[in-house]
């Protein structure tokens, strides 16, 4: 039987073979290697792509001639999903957009609903929203560093960054009963208060998660493997990154300042103490560092606000847009009127349009909401910012080693979820 | 709210500009036609220093009061100088689709404009390779139309016919 390993014999024996032929006198220890193009496919679902991106490798020897990106495995209506369901029961589908941050675009797509209905919360509820934020900035970028070192061989980082992570998760599954999903705003304010103990359980949790990330820097910042990987790779330029609508941690490394926080204070983070860390080079390893030194002033914010976060309610006292508390539900006509009001048609939000963004963990999360002055949107636009920056991904690779590939991926920390939609 | 750079557009370029409006929120929007919009466009960009390119999308106002042209595609521009966003609206019949591509004057635009003729099929004249970005290409249809039925399904593979799975509501089982 003939051995199935041997490689059949060529077809044609007369045509000359042009890959083995014009090598066919060197000797095999000094023979060249074989560079003839090849496509390779990384992904839908490979190990180092996050989420399911599939990139069309067009190689030449290790040099990548050109990258095509193909995105939508994830796709499952999120616009439309929304524009068929209340207000409120949009929120579900705002926690799926991005499962690293989930309060973040929850709290962002109801700051466009409030703004479009011209509603002003209650000051603790903004101070909350404050720091459900800055608690779910730091765990966003812990799993990208902890992503990125992993993926670059080092596994202890990943492991510290999950401990810290798995710390953050627990505080906010104390706060809102979800590890995930949390679905914690309302439309107004916020679904409940702090839980007793919270706030010291925080600070706690928060000087744990600063000695973590101590260890996770200490184990990165100057690793050799690590950085020979990052410096010098994936360079995009300020111009380039603006031209693409790049936002958040990947532009700030190019060093462009441009922090909604700063730009356009929402909330109540003029009141707050903290500074925006600018990048140089706009490569790899300044969007890593950027996410380490964002991560320490996340800490500040949230040392203030848990500090400074007054008493007072947590959602307004309007019962056309909030339910009304349970005791009024039972007990008077107009409460049970306005729950079932509330719950049946949802909440009459006037007829308009409204564009309004957030700084989110990984840039600037737009909402274009159009209203027909019924209880469901007409129509809900979520600008995601992974989607710009993972679309400037083939030009930044392209003319790169293949290596390059993989921690420029983890870099733009592109989440699925959200640019799937 | 500054409408600096809607003053300077319509300073500029009288002809390209339909119609202006606050919106209640206190954004300025401007309706732009659609031929005049690349230059429009390439003005802000280079002349008002509006380079960060935010994104596009479109509204379908098939149910709305003022329904007629049909779509709505909405631009979103902003200037990292001057700390403002630009809103452009350019408005489409439905038997005619076709806008002038930004994909020359904003790299950005380039998988925005997929994303709109995937889900709207308005179509993008001079742009590069406009396919479908999230959907497949044997998909018929355009999802996101008001017309396009919430629940109708374009599986790849024939579903198998288990009846346990719930695929949400509004549908029995498979269909």
């Amino acid at each position: 039987m003939a051995d199935p390993h041997k490689p059949a014999a060529h077809p044609h024996p007369d045509v000359p073979n042009p890959d083995t032929d014009a090598y066919a006198q060197e000797s095999e220890l000094e023979a060249h290697l074989q560079s003839k193009p090849m496509f390779i496919n990384m992904g839908p679902s490979h190990p180092a792509m996050h989420g399911t991106v599939r990139m069309k490798v067009h190689l030449e020897g290790e040099i990548i001639k050109d990258a095509d990106c193909e995105i939508g495995f994830l796709h499952r209506g999120f616009q439309k999903s929304c524009e068929n369901v209340t207000w409120t029961q949009c929120l579900p589908y705002t926690d799926r957009l991005n499962y690293a941050s989930p309060l973040m675009n929850n709290f962002g797509f109801l700051n466009a609903v409030e703004k479009l209905i011209g509603l002003e919360i209650p000051e603790r509820a903004q101070y909350i929203r404050v720091i459900g934020s800055e608690l779910h900035r730091i765990h966003d970028h812990l799993t990208c560093v902890a992503a990125t070192g992993m993926e670059l061989g080092g596994f202890a980082p990943f492991l510290f960054s999950m401990e810290a992570r798995e710390l953050i998760i627990d505080r906010v599954a104390e706060l809102t009963g979800a590890r995930l999903t949390t679905s914690y705003g309302r439309v107004g304010g916020l679904n409940r208060d702090l839980p007793e103990g919270w706030i010291e359980r925080t600070l706690k949790s928060l000087d744990k998660i600063r000695e973590l990330n101590v260890e996770v820097e200490s184990l990165l910042s100057r690793n050799r493997i690590f950085v020979d990987r990052m410096k010098g790779t994936g360079i995009i330029s300020a111009e380039d990154a603006i031209d693409y609508g790049w936002t958040g941690p990947c532009l700030r490394a190019c060093g462009v300042d441009h922090d909604l926080r700063k730009t356009r204070p929402y909330w109540v983070y003029n009141q707050l103490d903290f500074d925006v860390p600018v990048g140089e080079h706009g490569d790899n390893y300044d969007r890593y560092l950027m996410r380490i030194e964002e991560m320490k002033q996340s800490d500040r914010i949230l040392r203030q606000a848990l500090a400074k976060i007054p008493s007072g309610p947590i959602i307004v006292d309007d019962w056309r847009i909030a339910l009304p508390p349970k005791p009024e539900v039972y007990g008077t006509i107009e409460g049970v009127i306005s729950h079932f009001k509330l719950v049946m048609e949802g909440i009459q939000v006037p007829a308009g349009e409204v564009f309004d963004a957030t700084e989110s963990a990984n840039g600037e999360l737009g909402w274009y909401i159009v209203s027909d002055g019924g209880g469901r949107p007409y129509k809900v636009h979520v600008r995601a910012p992974g989607f710009p920056i993972l679309s400037a991904v083939s030009s930044i690779v392209t003319g790169k080693m293949l290596a390059d590939l993989i921690p420029t991926f983890d870099t733009i920390n592109m989440i699925g979820g959200e640019v799937e939609q | 709210m500054s409408t600096y750079a809607l003053d300077r557009v319509t300073a500029q370029f009288p002809e390209a500009v339909a119609e202006r409006y606050l919106d209640r929120t206190g954004g300025a929007w401007a309706v732009i036609h659609a031929e005049h919009l690349p230059k429009v466009a390439a003005f802000l960009k280079h002349e008002l220093d509006f380079k960060l390119f935010v994104s596009i999308d479109a509204v379908d106002r098939l149910h709305l009061a003022e329904n007629d042209p049909r779509f709505e595609v909405v631009y979103f521009i902003s200037s990292l100088s001057r700390r403002e966003h630009v809103r452009l609206k350019v408005r489409v019949s439905e038997s005619n689709p076709e806008i002038p591509s930004l994909v020359p004057v904003f790299k950005g635009a380039n998988w925005w404009e997929r994303f709109v003729w995937d889900f709207y099929g308005v179509r993008f004249a001079g742009h590069p390779d406009l396919r479908r970005v999230l959907l497949y290409e044997e998909f018929q249809g355009h999802p996101l139309r008001k017309d396009y039925a919430l629940r109708d399904r374009q599986p790849l593979i024939p579903e198998r016919p288990i009846k346990d799975i719930f695929r949400g509501p509004g549908t029995s089982g498979v269909s």
